[in-house]
């Protein structure tokens, strides 16, 4: 076999776009992914399948809650999982095949087994069978991405301490399910059952839930799921799970409170650790940080000549989006062009319904590094299409520089804040002000144009609320 | 009738200026006598004033050089005062569009250098309402793009190079002197005054033309010192003003000139010009750069009288009042580096001068006085010379004769 230009491990995200991009630019591209099907996390048991669940809940929702008020009568709306899980099945195959596709078009050759660096410049790839293939390589790019953290008095066992995976999959809704973790995983697979009946609790270690994202907003997301049903816990430290007849029970403490929680499932979601062991890294002679993460240097290229990592193996904020754009500037750095990310550009999101959205800095980050910066809100409920939608909660929020006006943070809870957020991330990405925002035209009556009003917020300008 | 506004003729050598401020606008109504602009030369900043009185029309923008005799407005006399409605007032963004559309060389250049950018709205507003031109601002934006903190600092940045400009520091620069700044601020590009300029071409000037040669000595300033201390107080009651150590050293210049004649005087072409009179400039540093006021006549001038005119140029300086005419024709320069604590240094000629005296800071040093060391208040002495003039021997001869005026100033004519 000819020797390859690139091997990419792992067909995530981060791994297939990177494969595309390398194909695109000509160079002699393969992937190797130990599972099945190529995706990853993100399309197999992640973003994809977890946005199948919350769009089709978030119908029920509709169907259930909302419709009367349209005027839309619909009788005893119940809900066939069994079905829904079919739909979400097939949004993945779909997806599935899609990559497939895209891998064909872009000559890049696939692999199916366990790939690991045995030299560098030499990938053997060990398939489910247990043949092993040894192919050569110019560069290798590791891109395997994160696994669920696991806590040690909770240990998963797939049936009833579960993580996402599991959670994506219930056949049926659990009666009392508890969330461990209240970060996007847990509101978002809380959201899930909880909308399908399930009485959810989630428990939260620190005093807020959403860490990351703007703490004003994330409080308003808290107080929205909580009348949805939802109960939290906060600053609660969960001590044991034990498991008695297939039914959990967790204890905690919160302060000098001893908490009890029986729960028929347990979802741990209490963040992702990176997929670094068992590929030869380490044997290569590839550096890890304290944190186990693939060290990199600004080209994401590690210390051994050759070898790449990109996505949630390295540092930063593990999301699909992040390593997609690191596969593509890793990939034409290889090919000999600029490629380049902007980390303060990155949004992230957590698709609750209202869904919340954030990129750059938060008001808190803001103060604690001491940037003199203006605040620009708009609330939802002043914007004519919100009303009409009868999408009302949530609002925009801006942080923009005091001096410059550079936007520095933009924070949006709304139904559609995941695509609301883009416009900001671009100018931002662009180095734009609040004001550029607050000067372009937005179309009427746009959900967007809450987005424009907060920008104007920021000069005290908005038109449809009293400015303060 | 329209009457033409010319730049006059502000003193000699001086064929060009730039009109850096308007203090008036189109269309407004000027009196015989108000300041209608302020022209920076390479000498010296001048307001010029309205010799009619009407209603003005600006023709040339601020920043642009004019040559005298060059017609940079018109004043139409026929119109009075209370004639001047508000809607005769062009409002100052029209004039300036009319004015830019005139064949402007600077203008025209920028033009097709650069294809018009498209700016982001509030890069837009900031460049209409500053007058910016946005393709002299660099761009710290994605590709070199303008973002509203890149215009907002090139709009700041003009105002501190508008004060440079002018002493009076009324006024900001032409649009077309943007600063350029490094994405990451570790540099800043500001073009040069018109002052600036000069006298960096000037000092190249001199080096390149004369050949500049420094001797040095030194001098012992106790008898100075202490014959200040004695009269101070009198001298002081009597003629208003301190005595400082400068008319110590313009009267010892003048001595040594005196017994050195050659170093007053300068090369013309062929021709060595011996000067008769002692017109002694005395280099005031100032905001704007280095001003070199002239003494004229210090010869026939009191110690009184030479502390008095030092004092007036250098209040006149700081106002930024300084007159052409105060500033050409001088024999002789003095240059005190000491002010600012230089011990030591070489003075550079200035041309068409044929030397210059450098004075410095007075320091207690150890010297040996009747073969015991003591420690004096010293000052290190230099004279640079165009050597094509003046031989080394009357060089060195003028500074020990300048220094034995300093160590016994009975040799000066103490008239306080």
């Amino acid at each position: 076999m000819d020797k390859f230009d690139v091997v990419i491990i792992g067909s995530g995200p981060g791994g297939y776009v990177a494969a595309i991009r390398a194909g695109q630019l000509g160079l002699k591209t393969a992937i190797v992914e130990k599972d099945k099907e190529l995706g990853g996390t993100c399309l197999n048991v992640g973003c994809i399948p977890s946005k199948a669940l919350l769009t089709s809940t978030d119908h029920f929702m509709f169907a259930k809650k909302e419709a009367e008020k349209h005027g839309i009568v619909i009788e005893n709306a119940y809900v066939d999982l069994n079905k829904m899980q079919q739909r979400k099945d097939k949004v993945v195959k779909t997806m599935n095949s899609g990559v497939r596709s895209l891998m064909k078009t872009n000559k890049v050759t696939t692999f199916e087994g366990l790939g690991t660096i045995t030299a560098p410049g030499k990938v053997s790839v060990k398939s489910a069978d247990g043949k092993t293939q040894e192919i050569e390589t110019k560069n290798v790019i590791i891109a395997t991405g994160s696994a669920a953290v696991e806590l040690p008095f909770a240990k998963f066992d797939g049936k009833t301490i579960v993580s996402s995976t599991e959670a994506l999959t219930f056949t049926e809704p659990p009666k009392k399910f508890l969330v461990i973790g209240a970060g996007a995983v847990g509101l978002e697979l809380g959201s899930v059952w909880n909308r399908l009946g399930s009485e959810v609790t989630i428990l939260e270690f620190l005093p807020r839930i959403a860490i990351g994202f703007d703490l004003e907003l994330s409080n308003l997301l808290q107080r929205s799921l909580t009348a949805q049903g939802i109960t939290f816990h906060l600053e609660t430290k969960v001590g044991a799970v034990k498991i008695d007849n297939g039914r959990a029970t967790a204890t905690a403490t919160k302060g000098n409170e001893e908490l009890k929680f029986e729960a028929d499932k347990v979802l741990v979601s209490v963040g992702r650790k990176p997929f670094s062991e068992g590929l030869g890294a380490e044997k290569a002679g590839v550096e890890f940080d304290e944190t186990r993460r693939i060290k990199v240097d600004e080209h994401f290229k590690t210390n051994i000549d050759g070898i790449y990592a990109i996505g949630d193996v390295i540092a930063g904020p593990m999301l699909a989006h992040k390593a997609s754009e690191e596969g593509i500037a890793c990939v034409e750095r290889i090919a000999g062009k600029d490629g380049h990310i902007n980390y303060d550009a990155i949004a992230g999101v957590i698709y609750t319904n209202p869904e919340l959205a954030g990129v750059g800095l938060t008001e808190d980050q803001a103060k604690e590094k001491k940037i003199d910066y203006h605040v620009g809100r708009f609330p939802f409920r002043a914007s004519g299409r919100a009303v009409a939608n009868d999408d009302l909660e949530g609002i925009v929020k801006f942080i923009a520089d005091g001096k410059t006006d550079r936007i520095l943070g933009a924070h949006i809870l709304q139904h559609a804040a995941s695509e609301l957020i883009a416009e900001a991330v671009s100018v931002i990405e662009f180095g734009g002000s609040s004001e550029d925002l607050a000067r372009t035209c937005h179309s009427h009556p746009t959900l967007s144009e809450a987005v424009k009003e907060a920008a104007m917020n920021v000069e005290k300008r908005a038109l449809h609320i009293i400015n303060r | 009738m329209s009457v033409e506004v010319k730049i006059p003729a502000v003193g000699e050598s001086i064929t060009s200026g730039i009109v850096s401020v308007w203090h008036k606008k189109s269309g407004d109504f000027v009196n015989a006598g108000d300041a209608l602009f302020t022209l920076e030369t390479d000498k010296v900043s001048t307001e010029i004033a309205a010799e009619t009185s009407g209603v003005l029309d600006a023709i040339v923008p601020e920043g642009q050089e004019v040559k005298i005799g060059e017609v940079v407005a018109t004043i139409d006399d026929s119109k009075k005062a209370r004639e001047v409605k508000p809607s005769d007032k062009k409002a100052p963004e029209k004039s300036e569009t009319k004015t830019a559309a005139s064949p402007h060389e600077k203008y025209a250049d920028a033009k097709t250098a650069s294809p018009a950018r498209t700016l982001s709205p509030a890069v837009r507003r900031i460049v209409d309402e500053e007058h910016l031109e946005p393709e002299k601002i660099s761009g710290t934006g994605k590709s070199g793009r303008l973002t509203k903190a890149d215009a907002l600092a090139a709009a700041q940045n003009r105002e501190p190079v508008g004060d440079a400009v002018s002493v009076s520091g009324k006024q900001t620069a032409s649009p077309t002197e943007q600063d350029r700044q490094s994405a990451d601020g570790r540099f800043v590009r500001k073009k040069m005054s018109p002052l600036r300029r000069k006298i960096a071409a000037q000092l190249v000037m001199a080096q390149h033309t004369a050949a500049i040669l420094t001797t040095f000595n030194e001098c012992d300033m106790s008898a100075v010192q202490e014959l200040r201390t004695k009269s101070q107080d009198a001298f002081t009651k009597k003629n208003g003003v301190k005595l400082g150590f400068m008319s110590f050293f313009i009267k010892a210049s003048v001595e040594a000139l005196r017994a050195v004649p050659v170093v007053n005087g300068r090369i013309e072409d062929e021709d060595f010009i011996q000067n008769n009179f002692y017109d002694i400039g005395v280099a005031v540093g100032t905001e704007r750069g280095l001003v070199v006021p002239i003494v004229r006549d210090a010869d026939k001038k009191s110690f009184a009288d030479l502390e008095r005119a030092i004092a007036d140029y250098a209040t006149k300086a700081r106002e930024g009042k300084l007159k052409i005419e105060d500033l050409t024709g001088g024999t002789f320069t003095i240059s005190n580096g000491g002010v600012y604590g230089s011990l030591l240094s070489t003075p550079i000629l200035n041309p068409p001068q044929s030397g210059i005296l450098g004075m410095h800071k007075i320091m207690p040093r150890p010297v040996a006085v009747d073969g015991k060391v003591e420690a004096r208040p010293m000052m290190y002495l230099a004279l640079s010379y165009d050597h094509r003039a003046i031989d080394g021997r009357e060089a060195v001869t003028f500074l020990i004769k300048v220094k034995e005026c300093i160590e016994d100033p009975k040799k000066l004519p103490l008239d306080f």
